[in-house]
């Protein structure tokens, strides 16, 4: 009888812990909510009223949903930068945070589908792209693959951190045994996620931006600048919160070789904007938009510019031990890496595969307030999601929260 | 018994429209017989004869009395009315070998100088078609889109360039405000009623 | 001045109104075409692919899109499932030393294929170059909002652009649902109740020739075409993606008339016909003019040939 009850037991025990926080922890949920009530509203406006109220339009069919997934993209693909050293190298000070990484990697994830939701037309008709029931179209769509290897990577994190969460929580230590495989295939699964979503633009002709073959590339890289940006931020949130030690070493460690990711994407940069500029063939002309406008037409300048100088600068803070062992310019490099990266590999990437569109006409799109609502509210289904699955997993990992098991006395 | 009689009747009767039909199509068979349209007479011009049998021949160059709204820009100065005009039965134009043709068949006429023109026209492709695609096709004269006296294709008015994608919004008008396609008001009778059924 | 700002006022109005009412009625119902709540929405949610239809399943599903477009438009449409007929691949020349840029064709083509008036729809891009400027690879010298007293302007030509009915088509290649696709006799179509509205398509199209349902497409009652073919004219959806279909709705039919941008063209500047019959006027375009299709480069084999006549 008590072993019926023992699951709903442990659940409301978890459901103290995720619901016992401070004030600011209270203000915080709610402001989140409140932010993704407002997103709901407008993703329901979408809906009534179709995408027109979005800025996209058939000039510049993809926009805000689209640069916003391919960024977290790139976040979740860095959760590897953790998971390399910790089990292959056995790199002690990062082993004890990469579960954080990897759950970084599920938020990235989630968020990513539901980016990928908004900007459908039909998200009703999700299943005609699934195997069996739908008609997916694989192995020709590029989008097939996508919806594959970024379900798989889902489910690879999913399995891993619930795994260590549930051995911890029942007091045990995990077995490397089962560890071991899951970490051989996340590695290149999570390479794998980057290059086929780099693919699905990098795949059309009619694109000449994005039909350079040093775009996957690039988004490694700058996926490794991204990533791991933002989860030095998080450890030190982490660290202030709950008992977690998240030592200096580890996250020295993680901007050490954020400046390598950083300087190898500036190299590839450069190298594609020597090709564009010195062949200076009739491709030129999105790259030519970006950095100095073209026919007069200059939304993105500054940001380009802008994202150019945040990577340049915070590629020397991470590069000197004196400034990443610095809190203050840590910080301040990881901020610039963020915003660089969201502007490069977001705005900056899909907008020039429109402009100027296959006719040569020029539309200068930017988001509308709907499409900035709805990604404001996936945004905060992110950070909420995140929030309530450290405020699960913290506890369980400092030993606060352990799960009631049947005895084996009690049995026999 | 009657019924049988009748069906062996009309059963002769298609044959022999079929072969008049196959006759005629052979009679002439590198240009098509099928042009719908008439030429394009200015209303009470035709026929000719009605006002020149009574008239003498004049060859000279000079400025007209009557068809003065005709103005010749088509190598004038080569020619003249009478050159392609057949001065004896004006309800006939004439070839240079000195051979009539009815007004129906003035392509023979441009075709003595067009003789490019005259080949694609034959073949369909210059010049507007209309009709099905694997069945029978509506030829034009040269004449319906070409003045004769001034061949030059006549400038057009264009339809309406489409909206910017900045100017297309979110409408809620009520049915009834619906745009109107620009093309109905100028043309609508054309499209609808389509070329003719075989 | 006044009465723009009364109207602003009005559909600020209305715009709260459907949001509550979008809000209440949650996400599902106001997805589902026309809002219905009948057993026709589940129908026409769980409809199968086109090409995974029977006979029989077809004729359902035409019956209840009949029954739905009579309810929804108050017309009766008349949606047929030619097949293609074999021997026969579908070819389009274009003349540009004829072409005139007078637009009809665009016009046409919108009233044939009940394109959305508003927001408004075309499938025919127009463009116009400086006679001597860049052109063929391109396009960012060409205009395509001209709009001159009268057409040709002096010093300039035009280039009408269309689907090109690929022969190795981008967009078919890249769509993730399979809900368009190449038919044998060679018009690229879509099944309008299988997309998704990714707009993957449109992405990957070299021609700029698809076109996305920003919101619902809307054609005044007198202006529809009741005559559709369901990969072709019929009414479509808010939120998918839709194209030329050479009129497959006229051009599938025997006797087939012209497509309807081939009928208007004043200078018959436009052939259409079977690249498989010797005799066609295509055919005769291919074989004796010089002809060009655009961006070559790409490979994607358009069957659609651009032509100098003289």
């Amino acid at each position: 009888m008590t072993d019926l009850l023992l699951p709903v037991k442990n659940f409301i025990t978890a459901l103290k812990f995720i619901t016992r926080g401070g004030k600011s922890y209270y203000a915080w949920l709610v402001f989140l909510l409140l932010l993704i009530l407002w997103g709901v509203g407008a993703y329901i406006r979408q809906l009534d009223e179709g995408m027109i109220l979005t800025n996209m339009r058939d000039q510049v069919s993809w926009g805000f949903y689209i640069s916003n997934f391919t960024f977290l993209v790139g976040v979740a693909a860095a959760a590897v930068l953790l998971v390399i050293p910790a089990y292959l190298y056995n790199f002690k000070p990062i082993k004890e945070i990469v579960l954080l990484g990897e759950m970084l990697a599920i938020t990235a994830i989630i968020m990513c589908l539901l980016f990928v939701i908004a900007d459908l037309g039909r998200p009703e008709r999700g299943w005609h792209i699934l195997p069996i029931v739908g008609m997916m179209n694989f192995p020709a769509s590029l989008l097939a693959w996508d919806v594959i290897v970024l379900n798989g990577y889902l489910a690879i994190n999913c399995i891993a951190v619930f795994y260590v969460l549930y051995r911890l929580s029942i007091g045990r230590e995990y077995k490397m045994s089962i560890i071991w495989p899951i970490v051989i295939i996340s590695i290149p699964w999570a390479i794998s996620i980057h290059t086929v979503t780099a693919f699905l633009y990098n795949g059309l002709s009619a694109r000449p931006f994005w039909n350079a073959s040093i775009l996957a590339p690039r988004f490694i890289a700058s996926a490794l600048c991204s990533g791991p940006s933002i989860m030095i931020i998080i450890f030190q949130i982490v660290r202030k919160v709950s008992k977690i030690e998240i030592s200096d070493t580890a996250l020295f460690k993680i901007a050490e070789l954020i400046a390598y990711a950083m300087g190898l994407n500036l190299f590839l940069f450069g190298a594609e904007v020597f090709k564009e500029f010195y062949s200076g063939s009739i491709h030129l002309a999105p790259m030519q938009y970006l950095y100095f406008g073209l026919h007069g037409h200059s939304n993105l300048v500054v940001w380009m510019w802008m994202a150019f100088i945040f990577n340049l600068t915070a590629f020397f803070l991470f590069l000197r031990p004196q400034t990443r062992e610095n809190y203050f310019t840590l910080n301040l490099a990881c901020i610039l890496v963020i915003m660089g990266v969201y502007i490069e590999k977001g705005m900056g990437l899909i907008v020039p595969g429109f402009v100027p569109d296959v006719l040569g006409e020029i539309y200068e799109y930017g988001p509308s307030g709907i499409e900035k609502s709805v990604a404001i509210g996936v945004w905060a289904l992110g950070a909420l999601f995140f929030t309530l699955l450290l405020k699960f997993a913290l506890p369980i990992y400092t030993g606060e929260l352990r799960f009631k098991t049947p005895d084996p006395g009690d049995k026999k | 018994m009657k019924n049988k009689l009748i069906i062996y009747i009309g059963g002769l009767l298609q044959i022999i429209v079929l072969l008049l039909l196959w006759a005629n199509a052979s009679a002439d068979n590198d240009v098509p017989d099928f042009f719908v349209p008439p030429p394009p007479f200015s209303e009470g011009i035709f026929p000719c004869t009605e006002c020149h049998a009574e008239m003498e021949v004049n060859r000279t160059r000079r400025k007209l009395d009557f068809h003065e709204d005709i103005v010749l820009k088509h190598a004038e100065e080569q020619r003249w009315c009478l050159d392609c005009h057949n001065p004896d039965n004006r309800d006939k134009l004439r070839l240079a070998s000195g051979e009539l043709i009815s007004f129906e068949k003035s392509y023979y006429l441009c075709g003595q100088c067009h003789g490019t023109h005259f080949r694609d026209w034959k073949a369909g492709i210059h010049g507007k078609r209309t009709g099905y695609w694997n069945d029978r096709k509506q030829y034009r004269l040269c004449v319906h889109c070409h003045n004769p006296h001034q061949p030059r294709f006549k400038p057009l008015k264009p339809l309406p360039p489409p909206l910017s994608p900045e100017d297309i919004k979110y409408n809620r008008s009520p049915d009834n405000e619906i745009p109107k396609n620009p093309l109905n008001s100028l043309i609508q009778a054309e499209i609808k009623n389509g070329p003719e059924k075989k | 001045m006044d009465q723009k700002k009364n109207r602003d006022i009005h559909s600020r109005h209305i715009h709260r109104r459907t949001f509550l009412k979008g809000a209440a009625l949650g996400l599902a119902s106001m997805a589902l075409p026309f809002g219905t709540a009948d057993a026709s929405v589940w129908e026409a949610f769980f409809q199968k692919h086109y090409r995974e239809m029977s006979a029989d399943d077809k004729r359902d599903v035409i019956l209840r899109m009949e029954k739905e477009y009579a309810k929804a438009y108050d017309t009766k449409f008349n949606i047929k499932t030619t097949k293609p007929t074999p021997g026969v691949n579908f070819g389009y020349g274009l003349d540009v030393s004829r072409c005139i840029g007078c637009r009809r064709c665009v016009y046409a083509c919108v009233n044939e294929n009940n394109q959305s008036r508003d927001p408004q729809m075309h499938w025919i891009t127009v463009l116009e170059f400086k006679k001597g400027e860049r052109w063929v690879n391109v396009f960012e010298e060409a205009k395509k909002h001209y709009n001159p007293e009268t057409v040709p302007e002096e010093g300039h030509f035009y280039l009408p652009v269309q689907c090109q009915q690929c022969e190795n088509p981008p967009c078919v290649k890249v769509c993730p649902t399979q809900a368009t696709w190449k038919e044998p006799d060679g018009i690229v179509v879509v099944d309008y109740n299988w997309c998704i509205g990714c707009r993957y398509c449109m992405a990957a199209c070299p021609y700029g020739a698809r076109r996305f349902n920003w919101a619902k497409p809307r054609v005044s009652k007198e202006e529809l075409n009741p005559e559709t073919h369901y990969l072709g004219n019929r009414p479509r959806y808010k939120g998918v993606v839709e194209k030329c279909t050479f009129c497959i709705q006229r051009t599938r039919e025997n006797p087939g008339r012209y497509p309807a941008c081939v009928e208007i063209c004043p200078v018959g500047a436009r052939k259409f016909g079977n690249l498989l019959d010797p005799k066609s006027e295509i055919r005769y375009c291919i074989e004796n003019k010089r002809v060009f299709r655009l961006k070559e480069d790409l490979n994607t084999l358009p069957q659609f040939y651009y032509f100098f006549a003289s």
